[in-house]
């Protein structure tokens, strides 16, 4: 009795977000959430492949120990240059920025975000930041690290660097601001019944994401201005031949950018919540567990920086306790975990392609994740410290968690925002290609840094060259990941099969609007009368329940029976 | 989105619009003390370490300037609370005539800065090339608006602080980057509260607030709060604490 009506037979509405107004004044002057999410698509986009380019031409230096590639000199400028197109003009924005900010009104039903037009200050921002960043990789390139250590950065280093900190300065305030603009958004612009514990996961991660924008970014802002005006006008306090202190630099730039790791991964435990509830049709195990856990993690985030500085000789005292409390902040993460797997017992699977990049998530994440707590030890630490075992671990959490995350929610939300479906089988062999070319580039790194190849060199014993050949072929297979669904997604935004208002079917709000949605996100202001991803009874979902879900076991294909 | 009156198009109720500014203010002002609490962490930790020099530093400062620059702030965050309640029961002349004040006593705060930066620069007490913490004891005469009774004790306090820290120089100058670091960024939150005072003003001749819609006066009037606050911890912290010690 599915109530489905085959994709073939569906219509594009006539009215959506994408065709109400036209010209290129109506994008880049819109307030609209949905559109400014498209811009920020396009503009990590092109972050990611300017990021990934570089990646490309370290491994491919690396392919032999002498490397053959590059000058040391420039391979210094592209590890750099890699880690600051990814972390701060990809990593930070993406899921937020894109998926966020076009789903969060639709989830809590609103009609826009709190602040629309701050929403589209925001993006400028990080377009102008992104420019100042851009201008200084094309002139001279940046050397210092993603990290910009002092004095390094401030006085010996004769690369770009005042650009890229301006330019990194200035983005940060796109990132408050888009934090701001959800937090208040989550507070005071839900629709009638959507109570707290009725709000997505996915909402939840971004209110403990932005919590994390909102405290830790300005800190950040204010240390690399003082360590932009250090190298511009020769102020003292971070270099040592002044009587500044290069630690406090270093204390002041992890008190961010550890956080910073959270507001990676967050949004993408988000995103992994509400695809595999949906992909297992069934209530997700332990919600309230699952929502605070994500608020824990924003909490105790903010209490581990120093795990970045073991070696920096600061008091063992503080090095105990910023391990011990490393090690607590694997709680919550793995109250997640354990939740996750929970989920999937006794539900009806389906192995959707978002469902993959969810199945591909659980695995790295888990791998990302424990070995973290190798490198929170204090002993272990001090021996794989600087080496690429750490380079492993956090690709592991940062590519393997954060971007298959990303992928797996924008091929689920990709049916709402463009209104069309991607190639199934294309995207589903996509998933398990970037699964593998992942898994052959970091895994032999982990065995690299174990056996002590120091990160960051451009050079390496000739007995580590196995290891790194298999990583730079998995690079490769990786880049092909990569550039298929880019190019896949794209043809579909305009040829894709129509997708009807909730191809899944998913429980949240933002599947009860049509696809794409109105500029409005809905012709009247839902009221919420159902508790989230409950399955059972929602008739209006068209899934077959025997006995309300409490008789035999639920089958419910995903995807209609195409 | 479409604007009816004076409700944006996302809101529901004049009431949740009210409310959501309200709380985005707020929002924006934690980010704010988180970003001026890392140049005050910066400042405070380089207080400890070089402690006779920062001392030197508090003790070159002028009270007098700078306790006349804090009751002025004090009298723009009465000025402003009365332009709030003005618009809160409507009385729109009222409204004009506080926002006014408001600004005037800013524009006062800026001349007494003005003042303040001038002496610094003519006493060689900018962070560069030509920093000199001795600068006034060994050229009295290029630093006549120091009494000579004031430059004798100046003179005997930096003895004592060269005994103390050798390179007291150096460790003056971290001092004064401090301070033109913390009261610059503090002016340039003047200056902007300064502009939206004035957009304040336009829109308050042209009778736009009422009893019921008043909302940007009162984010305002936090903003314009919050920045004053902000003078009243770098008051004591620049100025205030191990003077002449």
């Amino acid at each position: 009795m599915s109530t489905q009506v085959k994709a073939a037979e569906l219509q594009m509405p006539e009215k959506h977000y994408i065709n109400a107004t036209y010209g290129i004044r109506s994008w880049l002057l819109t307030t609209d959430h949905k559109r400014i999410a498209l811009l920020y698509l396009a503009s990590v986009t092109l972050f990611f492949f300017i990021g990934g380019f570089f990646a490309m031409m370290i491994r491919l230096h690396l392919l032999t120990p002498s490397g053959y590639l590059l000058t040391p000199d420039t391979y210094n400028r592209m590890f750099t240059m890699h880690g600051v197109a990814m972390i701060f003009f990809f990593l930070i924005p993406s899921i937020p920025a894109v998926l966020g900010n076009f789903l969060i009104p639709l989830m809590i039903g609103a009609k826009d975000l709190a602040f629309p037009k701050i929403n589209l200050l925001s993006w400028y921002v990080y377009v102008v930041g992104g420019a100042f960043t851009l201008w200084s990789m094309v002139n001279g390139g940046l050397d210092t690290g993603w990290t910009f250590y002092t004095p390094l950065s401030t006085v010996y280093s004769n690369s770009a660097v005042a650009p890229a900190v301006v330019g990194i300065f200035i983005t940060g305030f796109s990132s408050i601001l888009t934090g701001l603009n959800f937090l208040v958004t989550i507070h005071t612009m839900r629709a009638p019944g959507m109570t707290w514990f009725r709000l997505p996961l996915f909402v939840w991660a971004h209110y403990a994401t932005s919590i994390v924008m909102i405290l830790g970014t300005p800190v950040v802002a204010i240390t690399l201005a003082l360590a932009g005006m250090e190298r511009l006008f020769g102020l003292g306090f971070f270099n040592p031949a002044m009587g500044g202190d290069p630690i406090l630099f270093q204390h002041l730039f992890w008190f961010y950018s550890h956080p910073a790791v959270y507001i990676m991964i967050l949004p993408s435990m988000g995103v992994i919540s509400e695809l595999i509830s949906t992909f297992s049709r069934k209530k997700l195990f332990g919600y309230h567990f699952v929502a605070a856990a994500s608020l824990a993690i924003a909490v105790i985030g903010f209490l581990v920086w120093t795990h970045h500085m073991f070696v920096t000789g600061q008091s063992t005292y503080a090095a105990v306790a910023f391990s011990f409390l490393t090690f607590l902040v694997a709680v919550p993460s793995a109250v997640k975990t354990f939740n996750w797997t929970a989920t999937l017992f006794g539900g009806s699977i389906s192995f959707d392609t978002p469902m993959l990049y969810t199945f591909g998530f659980l695995g790295l994440f888990l791998i990302g994740g424990l070995t973290g707590l190798f490198l929170g030890s204090l002993g272990t630490d001090i021996h794989i410290h600087d080496t690429y075992f750490v380079v492993a671990h956090f690709h592991y959490i940062m590519v393997g968690g954060a971007v298959m995350g990303y992928l797996g929610g924008l091929h689920f939300w990709w049916p709402k925002m463009t209104g069309r479906m991607y190639p199934e089988w294309l995207a589903r062999i996509s998933a398990l290609v970037l699964f593998v070319g992942f898994n052959l580039t970091f895994f032999p790194q982990f065995l690299l840094g174990y056996l002590g190849m120091p990160r960051r060199y451009h050079v390496y014993p000739p007995e580590f060259q196995v290891y790194n050949v298999m990583s730079t072929a998995g690079a490769s297979i990786l880049a092909i990941g990569y550039l298929t669904p880019m190019i896949y997604l794209t043809w579909s935004a305009f040829f894709g099969k129509v997708a009807g208002d909730n191809p899944w079917p998913a429980t949240g709000l933002e599947w009860k609007t049509q696809s794409p949605p109105l500029t409005e996100n809905f012709e009247v202001t839902p009221i919420v009368t159902w508790e989230p991803y409950d399955f059972h009874n929602r008739p209006d979902l068209g899934l077959d329940v025997p006995g309300g879900g409490h008789g035999p076991r639920v089958v419910a294909p995903a995807h209609g029976d195409d | 989105m479409h604007r009816t009156g004076a409700l944006f198009g996302q809101f529901k109720t004049l009431e949740q619009q009210k409310d959501t500014a309200t709380l985005g203010m707020w929002v924006f002002l934690i980010t704010e003390i988180m970003f001026f609490g890392g140049i005050m962490l910066a400042y405070t930790i380089n207080r400890h370490v070089y402690f006779p020099a920062f001392a030197m530093g508090s003790n070159t400062l002028d009270l007098f300037l700078g306790g006349s620059n804090t009751v002025v702030l004090l009298a723009s965050s009465f000025t402003m609370a009365m332009a709030v309640w003005s618009a809160q029961v409507g009385k729109k002349q009222l409204i004009t005539i506080f926002l006014s004040l408001t600004i005037l006593l800013g524009f006062v705060f800026f001349g007494v800065k003005y003042v303040e930066y001038g002496q610094k620069f003519h006493h060689h007490l900018v962070p560069g090339k030509n920093f000199d913490i001795f600068y006034c004891v060994n050229n009295p005469s290029k630093c006549e608006d120091i009494k000579p009774a004031d430059l004798e004790k100046e003179a005997e306090e930096l003895q004592k602080a060269v005994k103390a820290d050798p390179d007291l120089n150096a460790h003056a100058q971290l001092y004064f980057s401090a301070y033109f670091g913390m009261t610059g960024l503090h002016a340039l939150h003047m200056v902007i509260g300064a502009g939206l005072l004035f957009w304040l003003l336009k829109e308050s001749v042209a009778g736009k607030f009422t009893a019921q819609y008043n909302t940007p006066v009162d984010i305002v009037g936090l903003y314009w709060h919050f920045v004053d606050i902000v003078w009243i911890y770098l008051f004591p912290l620049l100025y205030l604490i191990d003077r002449h010690k």
